[in-house]
């Protein structure tokens, strides 16, 4: 049995340096695009200004990218130093992806990234933009196989658990990578990420026009980021995460979780607007109703059933206690390997041993499970609705906000206008955080619905953890709480100052010459 | 398809590339941020040695997060042990591999002299502790590390971090050290001129010899240490499971793999010549690539010679030998290791080509004068 302060701990730590890797994250794959766009503009046009928008929002690109690699890291090394007990059970499968994932798309996007700022000179116009292309393919490639890996902790396919090796295998891996979750979960996260850097230069440049500055470089960049902001905002709604609607059993209970609907409905069921879901009476305060809505959005049909979560506890149960037959006779093999009746039992409940591994917060023993530790099992598998419903609504909100927000500035862009109201660039201006939150709010809905697994149905969150001291994790996560802070506040200073100085900066500050010179062009 | 055994065999190799990999292309940064206080007097020429290594150290740490990445997906017991087991040593890994990219980015933003110090250091921290860290970790690996499994193949460590840091460990991270430095000095003998390049060369040198002298001493060290013995097993296409096997604990025997097969001393000759070249090659100078080409050498023989003193061990344990990781029970499934085989041949060559191009448009020296000429293009 694990300290359960272990578990939290450790959880903690995971979910602060992960939300913390993807600020970082969405704003290099939307910068790295609109990068590669502003420079086809350059290659074919011949006009500096295209040019000089390259170098300056690049600038801006390389100090969110260093931070991006550095936090990046940490996520690599956490699944071995935290999460030791998972990379043994399912390192077999989970661990492939994050290696083509270096071999197919860090190797390219890191080797890339230095030719990007230091190639300039050395190479051709067409020679530079293909390799700004090969930059942004890395970071984009580097998502697809990262929500691989994600999207099979969400829907586990393709692998069986081996009692020799006592870890899930692979048994098909085309299954792994053609995994709908992890296809639809990339779209959606990649056009996010598009949004992020669209709104982000929308934002600044709309800063410099309040301010009468760098007109030309400003209407351009907004004029690229209207349009491909819209295009993305429209993805990320439409394209959205519906595809894993209907994937695997604890991907209804995300679904119900979101949508606080404790008991199944007559089809098409309805959508809840708004309301106070309280977990404990299983049932939602003050609701707003919206009749059919929930059903035709979450089963694209009038009569298909959305399950409640009631009915999904006790269809938990049921596995919880199948799994417990497979979790008998994983035992009685470990003692006689030749028993074939034995094998044939596991063999028929191998699928729910992972329900069995629930029982393992209250008992050393889950075949021998009492009613009521199964009962409590069952309930555990119900995530915390409150938040998840509360998320997921602010989240959507926003996703409906960029498609406006970038609508009107395409409208205005389109018409010559971008600069003529004022509000508007003071919108434009006030969006620029609501990405990052989105975003973030959107990987809470994923990975707190994904509660209590960290690989859906197979192997409870508890249980994944190291066999390391809380103290120690203490320490590492006070010591991340420091150096991220700390990183934090040089990177914003570091991001303020050079939209300060500004794209003309590079003419306007002479040359350091030894001994240093006092800076000339401070703000 | 090939056989098991093969697939394990072959993915050992794979792991030694990596790992000298890491060495040869994220060591020469490693190395170049070591010596960057030192043979960088004024801030022109601190700028020089960083951007020899500016444009590329981003691809190079790949290596080390493939590395992490194929000890995943080929050895997850070998990942999940080594990466909870050393926790807090991995962690000041992690800390100073996180100050090295925001370093290099961060540092040439803000034309203060004590901003650009504090950078420096934090560079220089960046290329010694992950040097050092990793030398001890060897060290550990050789002398055994103390850790077992129960049923359900949970470890649990019974170490302390100070522990990590005894006399022979030390002694690795020692060696560690040394190879690193005199490799960023080959680099820097390539890629600079004048007073930075002698500096960067006097040191080379003596990093150089110091390596041969420690390399040897360690040997002698190590051929004293017990070693571990498959007694009985599962066979090496058997299931991945460390606790179906009995290992014997015997004193003396951790060097004897190169009793018998003499063929393996290659390795440590290899590292002894290629050291002993290297610092030639610089002292009679007008080769410095060959030089590199000669310390990259005297690093693969360093990790070869670990590697195979170990065979078929990867992860020896000093309180539960059963629990040792081998070759032939710690790797992923057949179908994960074909695949992955499959995934390598493909892409690496493919990243090798690229990084070859990259490394031929940036071919040259780095000069004061080209920095200052263009000073927002550098670092």
């Amino acid at each position: 049995m694990t300290a359960m302060d272990l578990v939290e701990l450790s959880r903690l730590q995971f979910g602060l340096t992960a939300m913390y890797h993807f600020l970082f994250v969405p704003l290099t794959l939307g910068l790295s695009v609109l990068l590669a766009i502003m420079e086809a503009v350059w290659v074919m046009t011949g006009r500096p200004i295209w040019r000089d928008m390259v170098k300056f929002w690049g600038v801006l690109f390389g100090i969110n990218f260093a931070m991006g690699v550095a936090t990046g890291i940490t996520m690599e090394f956490q699944f071995g130093t935290n999460w030791a007990y998972y990379a043994h059970y399912v390192g077999d499968i989970f661990g492939a992806p994050l290696a083509i994932e270096g071999l197919m798309a860090f190797f390219l996007e890191a080797t890339f990234v230095g030719l990007f700022f230091f190639g300039w000179d050395r190479l051709g116009r067409v020679q530079h933009l293909i390799v700004t292309c090969l930059l942004a393919l890395g970071t984009n490639l580097s998502a697809l196989w990262i929500l691989i890996a994600n999207g099979w902790m969400q829907h586990p396919v393709g692998a069986r658990f081996n009692l020799d090796t006592m870890r899930m295998e692979v048994t098909d891996f085309a299954a792994v990578i053609f995994n709908p979750v992890a296809q639809s979960k990339f779209v959606h996260t990649v056009s996010a990420g598009y949004v992020t850097g669209a709104v982000f230069v929308l934002a600044i440049s709309a800063w410099y026009l309040l301010n009468g500055r760098h007109r030309a470089l400003a209407l351009r960049s907004m004029t690229v980021a209207a349009s491909f902001g819209l295009a993305s905002a429209l993805s990320v709604v439409v394209l959205g995460d519906e595809s894993g609607y209907t994937a695997g059993e604890n991907q209804k209970m995300k679904i119900a979780a979101i949508e606080a609907m404790w008991q199944t409905e007559p089809a098409p069921a309805s959508f809840t607007l708004f309301g106070m879901p309280d977990q404990a009476a299983r049932r939602t305060r003050y609701e707003i109703r919206i009749p059919w809505v929930l059903g035709l959005i979450a089963t694209r049909s009038a009569d298909g059933i959305v399950t409640g979560i009631d009915d999904l506890v006790a269809r938990a149960e049921d596995r919880i206690r199948s799994g417990m037959i497979g979790y008998g006779a994983l035992e009685a093999l470990h003692k006689t390997p030749d028993a074939p009746a034995q094998r044939q039992l596991f063999e028929a409940h191998v699928d729910d041993l992972g329900y069995a591994l629930l029982l393992k917060r209250y008992t050393a023993q889950p075949a021998q499970a009492t009613d009521r530790e199964i009962k409590a099992a069952a309930l555990d598998t119900v995530p915390a609705v409150l938040p998840l419903f509360w998320s997921f609504r602010v989240m959507v909100l926003l996703g409906f906000f960029f498609i406006a927000l970038f609508a009107s500035a395409f409208a205005l862009a389109a018409t010559d206008r971008l600069d003529r109201y004022r509000p508007f660039l003071r919108i434009c201006l006030l969006a620029l955080p609501a990405p990052w939150i989105a975003a973030e709010l959107g990987w809470y809905v994923a990975e707190a619905g994904r509660q209590p697994w960290t690989i859906d149905g197979v192997l409870p969150t508890f249980l994944s953890v190291s066999s390391v001291s809380a103290t120690n994790v203490w320490l590492s996560l006070g010591g991340f709480v420091l150096l991220y802070t700390a990183l934090a506040v040089v990177d914003l200073m570091l991001m303020v100052r050079a939209v300060r100085l500004g794209p003309s900066a590079e003419e306007e500050r002479t040359p350091a010459l030894h001994p240093l010179p006092e800076p000339t062009a401070a703000e | 398809m090939l056989d098991y055994e093969t697939l394990r065999l072959l993915w050992w190799g794979i792991l030694g590339v990596l790992l000298i990999g890491i060495a040869v292309m994220d060591g020469f940064d490693m190395g170049t941020a070591i010596l960057l206080p030192f043979v960088g007097r004024s801030d022109i020429e601190r700028r020089v040695v960083i951007n020899t290594v500016g444009p590329v150290w981003e691809g190079n740490q790949v290596w080390l997060i493939l590395g992490g990445g194929a000890i995943f997906a080929a050895w997850p017991p070998l990942y999940a042990v080594a990466f909870s087991g050393f926790y807090l040593a991995m962690l000041l890994l992690l800390a100073s591999l996180i100050l090295r990219p925001v370093g290099f980015k961060f540092r040439s933003k803000i034309q203060d002299p004590r901003w650009r110090a504090f950078w420096d250091w934090s560079l220089f921290a960046g290329g010694l502790v992950p040097a050092l860290v990793f030398g001890v970790a060897f060290g550990n690996v050789l002398e055994g590390v103390p850790f077992r499994f129960d049923d359900s193949l949970r470890m649990t460590y019974e170490g302390t971090l100070w522990q990590l840091f005894n006399p022979f460990a030390l002694l690795a991270g020692l060696i560690s050290v040394t190879m690193i430095t005199m490799h960023g000095a080959a680099w820097l003998g390539c890629k600079t001129e004048g007073e930075v390049q002698a500096r960067a060369q006097g040191v080379g040198i003596v990093a150089a010899l110091a390596l041969i002298l420690l390399f040897a001493l360690g040997g002698v060290w190590a051929s004293g240490l017990d070693g571990l013995r498959i007694v009985a097993g599962a066979g090496p296409d058997g299931p991945s499971n460390p606790l179906r096997k009995t290992v014997e604990h015997v004193p003396g025997i951790l060097m004897r793999n190169y009793a018998v097969e003499p063929g393996t001393l290659l390795a440590p000759g290899l590292t002894i010549a290629a050291a002993f070249g290297a610092a030639i090659l610089t002292l009679v100078g007008r080769a410095p690539r060959l030089a590199f080409v000669a310390s990259g050498l005297a690093v693969a023989g360093v990790i070869a010679t670990a590697g195979l003193s170990l065979f078929p061990f990867l992860l020896p344990s000093s309180i539960d030998p059963a629990s040792s990781l081998t070759v032939w029970d710690a790797s992923s499934s057949r179908a994960t290791l074909g695949i992955m085989m499959v995934a390598t041949l493909l892409l690496l060559p493919i990243v090798l080509g690229y990084t070859a191009w990259v490394y031929r448009v940036l071919r040259g020296p780095v000069t004061p004068q080209a920095i200052q000429r263009d000073p927002h293009s550098y670092y």
